[in-house]
């Protein structure tokens, strides 16, 4: 009972105070992706196939492309993740009658499709005691029945199609999807294999895509927040 | 025999040195070597590797890789299978460490193991020659395909289904329990959900392309994953890397290693009900996450490891600073495992659940802080030592009693030998590039390489074509055998007793089915 106590007042509150104030990532962090004018032309960047690696600026012209800091970078739709200049089309909020019903509690079932496991690792890591991720009103439930939205993350491998489809149907409506990281987006590392789809589309419509390989915490965050309306624009 | 060809972690040789053996006697000798009884002879070896690659005139060859522990090296040896007559003598009968093996190449080249008793596909895919399933519409159906389920009948008996899509936010996999009421009789595991055929488009895909795969196999084995590849890779092509890189990758390696078994303790608490420190762990794992985000700029350290070295520096005043978050660090692990290890109603959850005997971790080759957990004495940090551990080394932490307890206790103490060895190697990082140029890979050449991943013992091997490109790729996670190890572990527990015990071996599906 007093370690408890003890524990508790040693540990104090860790909780961030985001959205009100985003935490500086560090130096080396690879945010959403900057084009630069190289050879005369800003070379077009498609941020759902993006696996966000260093070495991925020496593939484009010396200087034509590096990382910005910033950990926005959810779009509702698929071609807002081709950028070809620096405007970014942020994810933009549900429309007003599901906003009434999802704008004050929203439900997530994740099924994980494929992936390594990385993306499923920041998704649970928002539920921890930095993000805090139900003061927003958002939770994860055990079953697709109790659920307003999908979570998915990995490619889609053929093993996975029947569940994943099976998962989406048994989800009431209306419902959203969300696509979390570059292998859900595009196939990501596995893009081409020929044990996997190259990601959700085509399988089941998205309404929000977070790219990112992993997305960090935040980004998936600012992705649901901006569904939400949560966000100022 | 006579013929003894003997490698070491982190070589490569001529394909062409490996001998060939007929059938009876390579069964023989595998049996004979990995036999613990010494009346008969037995060398107490370990079935580190077994796998199967297609030769040119459309037969296949068999490679094994024996580990002696004591002595760091591995003993590598094959058998021919010719086209005409696709099968073998299972060697699981008498050796269980083949099980999963043997399964895994009867999927991947139409090979029967003939007197397997528990044959079944791994991860349902079609075979890497085009030739007729050993299981037909193994690919055209969904899992579990045509395959029953093992079942206990009775009076009373029931069965309980969970998967494979699960409750939580983890990956897929199918668990069919047989229970008693409570009592668990057996649970069988079926995975393969995860399966995208990464081994296959290793063979396929550029080098550059190859590296973020590898870095792909396992979310959270991005290190060990990216480590053993480049070791590879540097193998094949005589690359030595700077004593710089290796010491930054093992900085890497242990931070990835602190957060992984940090989380795990959180994730135990979780289980329990016990919430504040299952709230303190959790943020702990996150201050070793961002240690690796300030040297890679990814939560997961990705982009850290590439052929040749490393690609960010680890500069005095980063070390500083480091150094500082892990006296913090160290500190909140103390007072929170004090807080976890010492509650008795803690105690009394984990004292005793999901024993997995020595006897038993030893027979199905189970690898890693598993093993460990149950007196078994295997680290390959220590035992094939790799990069900075052949200088620097890691005492191994062992318990004996094989329960939850155990498994909990090991990534405890882990932790701490990893937090001692990260300050000491902070303080002075040796000097040397970055990153080495990687010549072209030599042609007809083999490489293994096996890192101590944070959940075990990870075993790379590739094979090169006569054009110096890779012709078979390898890939053991340590998961591929501990799975197994959850299944005994569970065996007469109750059903109750299941969360507790999956977060005590936390294995990965994707590593497992790839």
């Amino acid at each position: 009972m007093w370690g408890v106590i003890i524990n508790r007042f040693r540990q104090g509150c860790r909780t961030l105070s985001y959205p009100k104030d985003v935490p500086a990532f560090p130096k080396r962090f690879r945010g959403k992706p900057v084009a630069h004018d190289a050879a005369g032309e800003k070379p077009a960047m498609d941020m759902g196939k993006c696996l966000f690696n260093e070495d991925m600026k020496d593939i484009y012209p010396k200087g034509a492309l590096t990382y910005s800091r910033d950990h926005r970078m959810a779009v509702s739709k698929r071609e807002d993740l081709i950028l070809r200049d620096d405007e970014i089309r942020l994810a933009a909020a549900l429309n007003e009658k599901m906003l009434k019903i999802f704008g004050r509690s929203l439900k997530l079932r994740e099924v994980c499709a494929g992936s390594c496991g990385g993306c499923d690792a920041e998704i649970q890591a928002m539920g921890n005691v930095v993000f805090d991720l139900s003061r927003f009103g958002i939770q994860f439930v055990a079953s697709p029945r109790h659920a307003d939205g999908l979570m998915i993350t990995g490619p889609v491998t053929k093993n996975m199609e029947l569940a994943l489809k099976k998962t989406y149907e048994a989800m009431p409506h209306p419902k959203i999807v969300i696509a979390v990281g570059a292998c859900a987006i595009s196939g990501g590392p596995f893009q081409g294999g020929r044990e996997v789809h190259n990601g959700v589309d085509g399988l089941i419509p998205v309404d929000l895509y977070i790219p990112g390989c992993p997305p960090h915490p935040l980004t998936i965050l600012d992705g649901l927040l901006r569904l939400l309306d949560k966000l100022e624009r | 025999m006579g013929q003894e060809f003997y490698v070491r972690n982190g070589q490569s040789w001529e394909s062409d040195f490996v001998p060939v053996l007929d059938e009876s006697s390579f069964r023989q000798k595998i049996l004979d070597e990995c036999s613990q009884s010494s009346a008969g002879g037995g060398a107490g070896a370990r079935l580190v590797n077994l796998f199967a690659q297609q030769q040119d005139s459309r037969s296949v060859r068999i490679f094994a890789m024996l580990g002696k522990d004591q002595e760091g090296k591995l003993s590598v040896f094959s058998m021919r299978i010719p086209a005409e007559k696709p099968s073998f003598q299972s060697l699981t009968p008498e050796l269980l460490q083949a099980h999963m093996f043997e399964r895994e190449i009867a999927e991947q080249f139409a090979i029967t193991p003939v007197g397997h008793p528990w044959l079944k596909p791994v991860r349902y895919h079609s075979n890497y020659r085009n030739v007729s399933d050993v299981w037909p519409e193994i690919s055209s159906r969904p899992i579990p395909g045509t395959y029953p389920f093992y079942r206990v009948e009775g009076e009373e008996a029931h069965e309980v289904a969970v998967g494979p899509v699960h409750a939580g936010i983890i990956e897929p996999g199918h668990f069919r329990f047989q229970c008693h009421g409570e009592e668990i009789l057996n649970l069988e595991i079926q995975l393969g959900y995860q399966h995208r055929g990464i081994e296959k488009m290793m063979e396929e895909i550029s080098p550059e392309r190859a590296v973020l795969l590898a870095e792909s196999i396992a979310g959270d084995t991005v290190i060990g994953h990216a480590m053993a590849y480049c070791n590879i890779i540097e193998s094949l092509s005589d690359c030595e890397i700077s004593p710089r890189a290796e010491a930054i990758r093992a900085i890497a390696l242990e931070l990835e290693r602190l957060s992984n078994h940090i989380g795990d303790l959180g994730a135990l608490s979780t289980d329990i009900g016990f919430l504040p420190p299952a709230a303190y762990f959790g943020r702990l794992r996150g201050e070793f996450l961002n240690l690796l985000m300030e040297l890679s700029g990814s939560r997961y350290g990705r982009s850290l490891c590439r052929p040749g070295g490393v690609l960010f520096d680890l500069d005095q005043d980063m070390a500083e600073d480091f150094r500082k978050r892990l006296l913090r660090a160290r500190k909140d692990l103390k007072n929170i495992s004090y807080l976890f290890f010492t509650k008795s109603s803690v105690l009394s959850r984990l004292d005793g659940t999901g024993i997995v005997s020595n006897q038993a971790a030893q027979e199905s080759g189970l690898v890693g802080p598993t093993a460990r957990a149950s007196g078994r004495g295997l680290d390959v940090r220590t035992d094939y030592a790799f990069g900075m551990y052949r200088f620097r080394h890691i005492p191994i932490s062992t318990v004996l009693s094989g329960d939850v307890y155990a498994r909990a206790l090991i990534r405890w103490l882990e932790s701490q030998r990893s937090i001692e060895f990260l300050l000491d190697i902070l303080n002075q990082i040796p000097d040397g590039d970055l990153q080495m140029k990687t010549a072209a890979l030599k042609p007809n050449h083999t490489a293994l390489s096996m890192v101590e991943g944070w959940r075990g013992e990870i075993v790379h091997a590739a094979m090169t074509d006569s054009n110096g490109r890779i012709a078979r790729y390898k890939i053991k996670d340590p998961s591929f055998h501990n799975w197994m190890g959850l299944s005994m572990a569970v065996r007469g527990a109750q059903i109750s007793d299941f969360p507790v015990c999956n977060k005590s071996f936390n294995l990965s599906y994707a590593g497992h089915d790839l």
